[in-house]
């Protein structure tokens, strides 16, 4: 996997104004052959996105294919992410090009994999995100910030700001770029220790 | 390991409470807690497919990691694989490389393989307790959402992403932050017709497809008690339909008699110390859940879904809910929903006509599922317009199946009987329901596009799903049991 960082995110967003969406819209079982993680971004939301699985056929009303919207952070209703445990919806959210999902809360999985693959899960107050799909759908050159070290999202234009909660220790990864098993490998010692006191219970 | 009292801390007062069930297993399994952050899980058993799993060896090898503990995983092939002609070369070129990968992976790491042609093959969540792999008491990981089936064996189970395979691989351990805690009691008499998935297709419609995200649950009640590991299964497998981590129940003589015997199960002096230990694994009367709910089992009537997601279920004598009664802000989704199912707000789905009838799946695709629709169907035949797969979740199954001359009743109604695999639940391989086509289905997520693009899931028990089968569309199996019953 390749290691990044991920501090300050700055762009427009794209408003998908939908709720419960399933990691099975976000990537088709169909597209789950690989043996890589690379080249799932061409098949996000594939069956919203194309009529008849025909790429030379998008639909004008699904929302990446409104030339208006374009950006790093996918703003979503409340629930993304439910339904199957595949990773490949993280990688092919991250593979299109996004680096923040926010939604007023993700299934569990879900943000585990986003989290691991560096792409941030931001879980804001229900009114607030009503508050950035009325800003982006307004203006959709309208800039949202999302600061990590400060756990702030903004929207530039009215200057409004809400705080996210983030596990300190998952933070500390994104900006640094650490993943769990370079921490997990670190204590094998102790991992050897625990399991050598069970045998003997 | 006997059960300690944990002491718990609250912001004004000091006291001490019972201990979940979860709990007694969650503090067996801590090998450390990260100051501020999550704790470090030790997993005994992890069960891989060949869908999840490929990514995660490459890491391994890109890290030039081993394997830590290969005895403790089990493959299988279930996602991808056909369920006619399994002795065969898959045909489907990225299917049969992925079910190859999986093989050479395998074997390069030292993992014991089911894979086709097996006779252990089968859905991972399907052979892990028929084979007395899942035991009480342990904490189990998979690649796949489904893996809260094992729960019902009075375990932590869930399902992991690539990544933490991974990690499971490199260190047999996980990071994970303690879920929340939530309760679902059921109590009171089941009705004729009603069975476990009713259960808890009626939990997920009351709470929604979202209710119990960031909850662990554990399930009880005299109606949880009365049901069959089968059973119990059923309703595990499906807590992730209503976004929760995992279910569990906790282990009774019922579970015992289920593992004793298994291939993997112990055997001997092994075996009464893990009993002893397994009589402890139960919620202390005076423990606290985050949150409790209770229902009447007499309030459950067979269900059907009639939307997009689990929680969109009714009972099959209800009609689909107004638009009006639908709170504002679910509106959109709830109309795209029925767009989709090209259903009706208000309407009956109890006479609907349908295309195809799926039995299978990790939800219900075991043995007693498939003896309860045969003893259904026994001496009927199909209605003409309807296509009937049954595929059974494992090598096992199926033998046992044709041992008990259940492949002669489906023959005779109809019925295909297919071999081993995850099938139409997902159409990951070619078992696809059509465009347009409705499906009723014994599988777990009616999500668009989940048996096949645009194909129109109805979820089911497995008896609902043998009547509409015989019938040809949406009915209520108590009807005809009565009238069975009267004639």
């Amino acid at each position: 996997m390749s290691r990044k960082s991920i501090n300050i995110v700055s762009s427009p967003a794209v408003p998908l104004r939908m709720e419960n969406v399933d990691t099975d819209q976000i990537i088709p079982a169909r597209f789950l052959k690989a043996t890589t993680r690379d080249g799932f971004g061409k098949n996000l939301f594939r069956d919203w996105r194309y009529e008849q699985d025909d790429e030379s056929k998008p639909k004008a009303d699904f929302i990446l294919n409104k030339k208006q919207y374009a950006g790093d952070i996918l703003i979503a209703g409340k629930n993304f992410g439910c339904g199957s445990s595949r990773e490949h919806a993280a990688w092919a959210l991250k593979d299109y090009g996004f680096d923040v999902v926010v939604s007023s809360f993700f299934a569990d999985i879900f943000s585990n994999n986003a989290l691991n693959n560096f792409l941030l899960p931001v879980t804001v107050s229900p009114a607030f995100l009503e508050k950035l799909f009325n800003a982006v759908e307004t203006d959709p050159d309208c800039t949202i910030s999302v600061d990590l070290s400060n756990q702030s999202i903004t929207i530039a234009e009215s200057n409004e700001s809400e705080h996210f909660e983030l596990n300190p220790y998952k933070k500390e990864c994104l900006l640094n770029g650490y993943d769990d098993i370079d921490y997990l490998l670190s204590i094998k010692d102790r991992i050897e220790a625990f399991e050598n006191q069970r045998a003997k219970i | 390991m006997a059960p300690g009292h944990a002491f718990f801390t609250n912001s004004d007062e000091s006291i001490t409470m019972g201990t979940t069930l979860f709990e007694k297993i969650w503090q067996t399994h801590l090998v450390t807690t990260i100051e501020g952050g999550p704790s470090v899980l030790y997993i005994d058993r992890h069960l891989i497919h060949e869908v999840t799993s490929p990514q995660a060896f490459k890491g391994l090898s890109d890290r030039g990691l081993k394997v830590f503990r290969p005895k403790q995983i089990v493959a299988t092939a279930d996602h991808n694989v056909p369920t006619v002609n399994q002795h065969l070369p898959i045909k489907e070129e990225l299917s049969r490389k992925q079910v190859e990968a999986l093989k050479d992976n395998c074997s390069a790491f030292g993992i014991e393989l089911y894979g086709l042609g097996h006779p252990f093959q089968g859905i991972v969540h399907v052979i892990g307790p028929e084979l007395g792999i899942t035991q009480p008491g342990m904490t189990m990981v998979c690649g796949d959402s489904h893996t809260s089936t094992h729960g019902a064996f009075g375990t932590i189970a869930f399902g992991i992403g690539t990544s933490e395979v991974e990690m499971v691989m490199a260190t047999q351990c996980l990071l994970q932050t303690r879920p929340k805690l939530m309760r679902i009691n059921v109590n009171g008499e089941l009705n004729k017709g009603v069975l476990s998935k009713d259960i808890i297709l009626y939990i997920i419609s009351l709470i929604s497809a979202s209710g119990a995200t960031g909850y662990f649950v554990e399930y009880a009640g005299s109606a949880i008690r009365s049901l069959s590991m089968e059973g119990r299964m059923t309703i595990c497998n499906m807590s992730i339909e209503m976004g929760a981590r995992g279910g569990l129940i906790a282990p009774d003589e019922t579970t015992f008699d289920y593992v004793k015997g298994r291939t993997f199960a112990p055997a001997g002096e092994v075996w009464n110390q893990k009993l002893a230990y397994w009589k402890t694994l139960v919620t202390d009367d005076d423990a606290v859940f985050d949150k409790e709910l209770h229902i009447q089992a007499e309030d459950i009537e067979p269900m059907i879904t009639y939307g997009t997601n689990p929680g969109m279920g009714i009972g099959v004598t209800r009609n689909i809910p107004t638009v009006e009664s639908i709170e504002a802000s679910d509106r959109p989704n709830f109309t795209k929903a029925l767009a989709y199912m090209g259903l009706e707000p208000g309407i009956a789905v109890k006479g609907r006509k349908i295309d195809y009838v799926f039995i299978g799946s990790c939800t219900n695709s075991r043995i007693e599922d498939l003896r309860l629709v045969a003893g259904f169907v026994a001496g009927k035949k199909k209605a003409d317009s309807v296509e009937v797969w049954v595929v059974p979740g494992s090598k096992q199954v199926e033998k046992q199946a044709i041992e008990e001359g259940i492949d002669k009743i489906f023959e005779q109604a109809g019925f295909q009987l297919r071999s081993p695999g995850c099938s139409a639940c997902l159409g990951m391989n070619e078992d696809k329901i059509p465009a347009g086509k409705y499906c009723i289905s014994t599988s777990n997520r009616n999500f668009e596009g989940r048996q096949g693009q645009n194909a129109r899931t109805l979820l089911a028990s497995p008896l609902t799903a043998a009547l509409a089968a015989i019938t040809g569309e949406v009915g209520d199996v108590r009807d005809y049991l009565i009238s069975e019953l009267t004639n």
